[in-house]
């Protein structure tokens, strides 16, 4: 294919998409089922993809997204409540006397919610990034489940307002004059954008490097501390943006939003999208997302069928039949829909025409050839 | 050029270098042989700074690199070609070559000896856009060598370059590394296969058990009666 059609078929696809999320904004209304789906969808995609960074391309196992979502997602909460609803929102333990007039806008809260994220990855990153795999995955969800727990504590009631939580957050402002309902849209994008600029790096290639191979990594001349150190701030940082923007789409937080459930299901986004893919984290958290919101539903309430109740269809049933898909998926699709390759126009044209199994079967008769020799 | 002195590692407890003392000339290919365990991969790592010396001297061009972090090693001008190939598997040929080249900034620089590296290598030029993991044993050695010289070297280490490798193939590498040599790189070789190696190298030394006993050219230790009998099988 030539670069020319490539080009071609990227902004026919990305018009495509625009297009799509356009129509879901004038032509449903606001409860509809497609706008939670996209909404949701996108902001989980920013959270995998985060999540990849580290997890699929540096090879880095951490557990700790939801703590990191959570920090991100408290730090915007705290500094947006407009001030005349703190006296409201405060009302059992009062708030504390710094805070009283602080009102951030909602874009300077949300980098502000990354940055603290990205701050503590760095300070536990010292110790933690020396641990290898499992431990490291281990001391990454100590980490996550601190932060809950502190958010909870009494410690910082003025400012969390502990396990009553935090409401009247501010919902999605406009941006470039467009319709609140697209700014998250917006938002994912320029962080995704920007998370793959990475990876396509020659740092992104140094994450790699790591994934594949430590020694070989550190003997060309790598420098794993620090390329591990930033991996982690930078999936960091943007955890914390997607949990300020989850924050603003729920509209309230409290400890409990941020469970080590919500790290496996982002995990799982990431698994079946396939590991150091971010195309594939992107598809996956829609399709994960319209899943579990939306297709199996159904499930959850009871049916009958000419008088017959049909057993087991209940609420919570969904989740039962979404884990047995998952099994399902896991078992015989084991590397995720898109392996660790991206999207590309190549893929997809190799895939309809066959291409690619010529090209390996060429390759494997030149193996063949070569031990022959 | 290379200069060691006095070089001791342990494992935990296990004393695995017992003072080494070598040399390695400009121009030439030195190697260095011996039975598993002796100690040779743990001279070269210890070069490197990838295990922690806890004595002696490393001496570069004049600079005491002894301290020295990995990449500053490798900045110096010294490259680790590790054994078992190590290449990415999940990047293509021409990522893993450029992997090599991390440390340079000289873009020209990187693209010439990209060519050159392919000139070397013309299997890795029609592999260039395959995943390193799926190449043969040999190719993915070609490629681990292609990968150290992307990092433009002074000193080129390969530590056992022929292991698992066919017959031919391993010629074939010999034959190569000869002619980097060649090209104004030093070469430092680590070697099970004594014979191939000493065949080619200038100087060679002969460790055992964390000392070296013995040392002298090429063709000096193959005509030795205790390498032969040792290390040759004869």
């Amino acid at each position: 294919m030539s670069n020319k059609t490539k080009n071609l078929c990227s902004l026919a696809l990305a018009l495509v998409i625009v297009g799509f999320i356009a129509c879901s904004y004038y032509m449903t209304d606001k409860t509809s089922m497609i706008r939670t789906v996209l909404q949701l969808g996108a902001i989980y995609a920013l959270a995998a993809c985060s999540m990849n960074l580290l997890n699929g391309v540096t090879g880095l196992f951490s557990l700790g997204q939801a703590g990191f979502m959570a920090v991100g997602a408290y730090v915007f909460a705290v500094f947006t409540i407009p001030v005349s609803k703190k006296a409201g929102v405060y009302y059992l333990y009062g708030v504390a006397d710094w805070l009283k007039n602080i009102e951030l806008s909602p874009f300077i809260a949300m980098i502000l919610g990354g940055l603290v994220a990205a701050f503590l990855a760095y300070l536990i990153g010292i110790p933690v990034l020396r641990l290898k795999s499992d431990y490291f995955a281990i001391a990454t969800l100590g980490f996550a489940e601190i932060v809950r727990i502190l958010v909870a504590s009494s410690l910082f009631n003025k400012i969390t307002n502990g396990s009553l939580g935090l409401n009247s957050i501010p919902k999605f402002t406009k941006v470039f004059g467009l319709p609140s309902y697209f700014t998250p849209f917006i938002v994912v994008a320029i962080c995704i954008t920007i998370i793959m600029l990475v990876v396509r790096s020659t740092y992104g290639r140094a994450f790699k490097a790591i994934r594949e191979d430590e020694i070989a990594a550190e003997a060309m001349g790598i420098n794993l501390a620090k390329h591990k150190r930033m991996s982690f701030i930078i999936s960091s940082f943007f955890a914390g943006v997607s949990g300020a923007l989850l924050v603003q789409y729920l509209g309230a937080t409290t400890p409990t939003t941020f469970p080590i459930a919500m790290t496996y299901n982002i995990l799982l986004i990431v698994v079946i999208g396939g590991m150091g893919s971010m195309t594939g984290s992107i598809i996956s958290a829609f399709l994960v997302t319209a899943a579990k919101e939306w297709w199996l539903r159904f499930l959850d309430v009871e049916h009958y069928i000419g008088g017959f109740h049909i057993p087991l269809m209940r609420t919570g049933f969904r989740m039962v039949v979404f884990s047995v898909i998952l099994m399902i998926v896991v078992l015989f699709w084991r590397r995720g829909i898109m392996g660790n390759k991206e999207f590309s126009w190549d893929g997809i044209y190799n895939f309809f025409t066959g291409k690619n199994k010529k090209k390996k079967a060429k390759a494997e008769a030149a193996e063949g050839g070569a031990l022959n020799e | 050029m290379l200069k060691i002195e006095n070089l001791h590692v342990h494992y935990g407890g296990i004393h695995a270098l017992r003072g080494i003392n070598m040399e390695v000339a400009d121009g030439q290919i030195i190697s260095l042989i011996g039975a598993n365990g002796a100690g040779k991969s743990t001279t070269l790592k210890g070069i490197m700074s990838l295990v922690h010396k806890t004595d002696g001297h490393v001496e570069f061009n004049g600079t005491d690199i002894t301290k020295f972090q990995t990449r500053d090693v490798v900045k110096q001008g010294i490259v680790l070609c590790p054994e078992g190939r190590r290449v990415f598997p999940d990047l293509t040929v021409e990522e893993n070559l450029k992997m090599g080249a991390y440390l340079r900034k000289d873009k020209d620089g990187i693209a010439k000896d990209m060519k050159w590296v392919y000139e070397l290598f013309p299997r890795m030029k029609e592999r260039e856009w395959q995943l390193a993991g799926t190449l043969s044993g040999g190719e993915q050695q070609m490629l681990a060598v292609g990968r150290a010289l992307m990092a433009k070297p002074e000193l080129l280490m390969l530590d056992e370059p022929s292991l698992g490798l066919a017959p031919l193939i391993i010629k074939d590498i010999f034959a190569i590394i000869k002619e980097i040599n060649n090209s104004g790189v030093n070469v430092l070789l680590i070697e099970q296969n004594a014979k191939a190696a000493l065949e080619i190298s200038h100087f060679a030394y002969v460790m055992e058990t964390g000392v070296i006993t013995m040392s002298g050219t090429g063709q000096e230790l193959l005509n030795d009666d205790r390498v032969r009998s040792a290390y040759l099988g004869e």
